[in-house]
């Protein structure tokens, strides 16, 4: 398979970038939402849009209503609301919690597919427990009662939980923390008895809750694949969540290289446009290099998983740990060659170095998959 | 017991009776930070002992002369007297752009009546100052600068915008630089000192990415200044037109004092603390944090070899623009590891239990520091010309 976009995914790429650039401008949506600090953290106009645009169902398969496509489709539209820093739960909702729902019954797919595809509900997924992401370890307990579960523990960094119809939870229904069976995951609805989120914003004005399930009763049909079967899915919602991130994480660094480029023609300094520097053109031409090289494996990454290869694992950690450095360099050379200026609220190169921040650490941050990078390499 | 062990221990039983425990703990926030000026108020009583115990002491500037509020300490005991104030964990008593900039290039080019009324301002903390130095079109070239000032005999009258003044909103008077002469560029510039509660001077904060504003807009609109204020006072520093050699001169300062060479957290490694906010740390950025440690503590080496040397003359003079480069490099890498560490929790902003996303702010405050006082491109241009004399640099 070449690893360029065939005629459709770049049809595809022609109009989410039409599409984000008009609606899901820093403008219209990350500003204006933020500046009346909604509480929900994006838009539910635009999710209705972006189910319009079929974008809210596109990893769904065609037989539950979706469009049947993949990883590099989901990848385009991410790279565009990278780009735009448009808030939204497409990363939560149409990739993560998607992800995990093609795995769950005809009566779980029947149940909250539906709501999602029509871009009537939104969906996250619980993993973190703690500060970093540690998803070896899950200590979250599912018991058995009755006919079902009762779910006591906590997670964090709940993208938008609080705004959540739903949250696929991964919890312990055998075994130890740490083991890597006894794992099973929940769609665990928004009005669960004993679940409570203390919602936080984030330094890139979206919400996170950290949720605490205590004692939340399941029914038995909110499990989502096999009980203790559960670790298969979620590496599943990993590897394209982190394949996913990665895609946004090229589009930040993007915007923030062009938003870059534009101020080094434009800016004058000692008589000449800072961009004449060479100092500042080796460094840039240098970010372009490696903004190429970040998108080209994060296209490999989601190629491997749209083919069920085994590969697909390591690569997405290494995708996911080169855009990091990508897009970091990225924000931090856009902050620094706009000078001052780059300091202010009012210009928006400070937003792409906010987001980059809370992007680096949602599943994983570089210095996590550089790690898996080694242990998978045998060293 | 020689001399300086001698001050060493006096100093110690000093500061054991009159900095306060409170004052020994790390600063938290700009609230700790005491500024002074004619609108300052203390946070609590201890900040207000410690500010006045060393004010009466001439601890607020240690190594002034006396007559100017100082303590007439000679070098080598103002460094003891920072590492006796280090080895306590003793706050600064005062913090201001007096003491790291306008202090130092008055005490060089100053004349005997500036010394005696502003430093001794400065040093009691009566006077804040903050600085007029860039313009929307000129940063980077400085000197390119145009707010006028037009000469009417007793007085100028002064007209054109600052930008990035920080504090500008909270300052009592400005040292700026101002175009006396449209026709020279590098000798047409007078550094002048006026009050920033006369009439045409107002300020506009501008919004960080931090979400403070601690900088402004600064706009001068016939503003008058007097061209003396009294015997041996005038109100420019060295010589009208040549300000430019006092502005270079405190640059120097400023640079010195941005790269943390002091001493003090931006020096400092970090790796032990971030195991134990953090816990068991993941191994490759276990492995960085090491690489940091090595980079902050050669770099505190050099801070006080740096300082040591400066002080008696055999520091390079272009040496601060290095040092500045270095440390704030250094200290932006700093805060990136500690938001590493922190995950996802070190990314809450409003949040009580980040004390409203101090880590976050703090962090992002620090990407200023390699673009305040000087980029660090513009550091290693310097660098370049008059250290390395390479061509055509
Ligand atoms: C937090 C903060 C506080 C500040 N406080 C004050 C203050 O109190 N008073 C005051 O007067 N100023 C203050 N400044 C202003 C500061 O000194 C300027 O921002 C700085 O000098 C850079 O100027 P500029 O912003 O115009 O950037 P520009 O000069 O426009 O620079 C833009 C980019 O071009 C690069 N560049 C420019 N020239 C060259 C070159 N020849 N070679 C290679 N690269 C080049 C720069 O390094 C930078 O990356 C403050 C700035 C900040 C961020």
């Amino acid at each position: 398979m070449p690893l360029y976009y065939d005629d459709d995914q770049a049809m595809l790429a022609e109009t989410a970038q039409q599409f984000m650039a008009e609606e899901g401008a820093i403008a219209k949506q990350l500003r204006h939402w933020r500046d009346r600090d909604c509480k929900d953290g994006f838009g539910h106009g635009l999710w209705k849009q972006f189910a319009e645009m079929g974008f809210t169902g596109m990893l769904v398969g065609e037989d539950d209503g979706g469009l049947g496509m993949g990883n590099v489709e989901a990848g385009i539209v991410l790279e565009n609301i990278g780009r735009n820093l448009t808030p939204s739960p497409f990363l939560s909702s149409s990739v993560l919690a998607a992800t995990a729902l093609k795995h769950g019954s005809d009566d779980v797919r029947g149940r909250w597919l539906p709501g999602l595809i029509e871009g009537e509900k939104v969906y996250t997924v619980a993993i973190d427990e703690g500060a970093k992401h540690r998803p070896e370890t899950i200590a979250c307990k599912a018991e058995k009662s009755g006919n079902g579960f009762r779910l006591s523990g906590k997670k964090d960094f709940v993208v938008y939980g609080a705004s959540s119809e739903m949250i696929v939870v991964a919890a312990r229904t055998s075994g130890d923390d740490s083991d890597s069976d006894g794992i099973t995951l929940f769609a665990v609805p928004q009005d669960a008895d004993g679940m409570s989120h203390d919602s936080v914003r984030l330094v890139d004005s979206s919400m996170a809750s950290h949720v605490t399930f205590d004692g939340v009763e399941l029914d038995g049909d909110a499990v989502i694949g096999e009980v203790d079967g559960g670790r298969d899915v979620l590496n599943a919602m990993l590897m394209a969540g982190r394949v996913g991130a990665a895609a946004e994480g090229v589009g930040v660094a993007q915007g923030a290289m062009d938003m870059t480029i534009d101020y080094l023609k434009q800016r004058k300094q000692f008589g000449k446009l800072i961009g004449e520097f060479q100092a500042l053109q080796h460094r840039a031409a240098h970010l372009y290099s490696e903004v190429e090289i970040a998108r080209a494996v994060t296209i490999k990454a989601a190629q491997l998983l749209d083919g069920g290869s085994e590969k697909a694992d390591f690569m997405a950690s290494v995708a996911k740990a080169k855009v990091a450095k990508a897009a970091g360099l990225a924000v931090k050379e856009g902050v620094q060659m706009h000078g001052g200026i780059g300091m202010t609220d009012e210009y928006d190169i400070g937003l792409y170095m906010k987001r980059d921040r809370a992007l680096q650490e949602f599943l994983g941050d570089q210095y996590y998959h550089a790690g898996r990078v080694a242990e998978m390499s045998g060293y | 017991m020689s001399d300086l062990e001698s001050f060493r221990a006096e100093t110690r039983q000093w500061l054991e009776a009159n900095c306060p425990p409170e004052m020994r703990k790390p600063v938290k926030d700009e609230s700790d930070v005491y500024w002074g000026g004619r609108n300052a108020t203390f946070k609590n009583d201890a900040q207000k002992a410690w500010f006045e115990a060393c004010r009466d002491k001439g601890y607020t500037v240690p190594e002034w002369p006396k007559e100017y509020g100082g303590a007439g300490l000679s070098p080598a005991e103002g460094k003891v007297l920072r590492q006796e104030m280090a080895r306590i964990g003793a706050r600064q008593p005062l913090s201001s752009f007096g003491i790291w900039m306008l202090g130092p290039a008055l005490l060089h080019f100053g004349t005997e009546g500036q010394k005696k009324r502003f430093l001794n301002e400065i040093a009691s903390g009566e006077i804040r100052w903050c600085q007029g130095y860039s313009e929307p079109g000129s940063g980077s070239d400085l000197v390119s600068m145009q707010t006028f000032g037009e000469d009417k005999g007793d007085h100028w009258v002064v007209n054109g915008q600052k930008i990035w003044t920080s504090y500008a909103d909270e300052a009592d008077w400005i040292f700026c630089l101002v175009r006396t002469d449209k026709q020279n560029k590098y000798q047409g510039i007078t550094f002048m000192l006026f009050d920033m509660a006369g009439s045409g001077v107002s300020t506009k904060p501008i919004k960080l990415i931090s979400g403070n504003s601690p900088f402004c807009e600064t706009f001068f609109d016939d503003v008058e200044v007097p061209k003396s204020y009294g015997e041996d006072c005038p109100a420019y520093v060295g010589e009208i037109n040549r300000g430019w050699d006092v502005a270079k001169y405190l640059l120097g300062h400023e640079r010195e004092m941005i790269s943390g060479a002091g001493g003090g957290d931006r020096t400092a490694a970090i790796g032990a603390a971030m195991k134990r906010n953090a816990g068991e740390l993941d191994p490759v950025l276990r492995a960085e944090l090491a690489q940091f440690d090595v980079d902050a503590l050669a770099y505190s080496a050099m801070g006080e070899k740096f300082l040591d040397e400066l002080k008696v003359g055999k520091a390079h003079p272009a040496q601060p623009n290095m040092m500045k480069y270095a440390g704030t490099e250094l200290n932006k890498r700093r805060h990136e590891l500690m938001m590493a560490a922190g995950g996802s929790r070190a990314l809450e902003w409003e949040s009580e239990e980040t004390g409203g996303g101090k880590g976050a702010r703090g962090w992002l405050r620090t990407k200023a520091n390699s673009i305040e006082g000087g980029t660090s491109e513009v550091m290693l241009n310097v660098i370049s010309k008059r250290i390395l004399d390479l061509p055509g640099a």
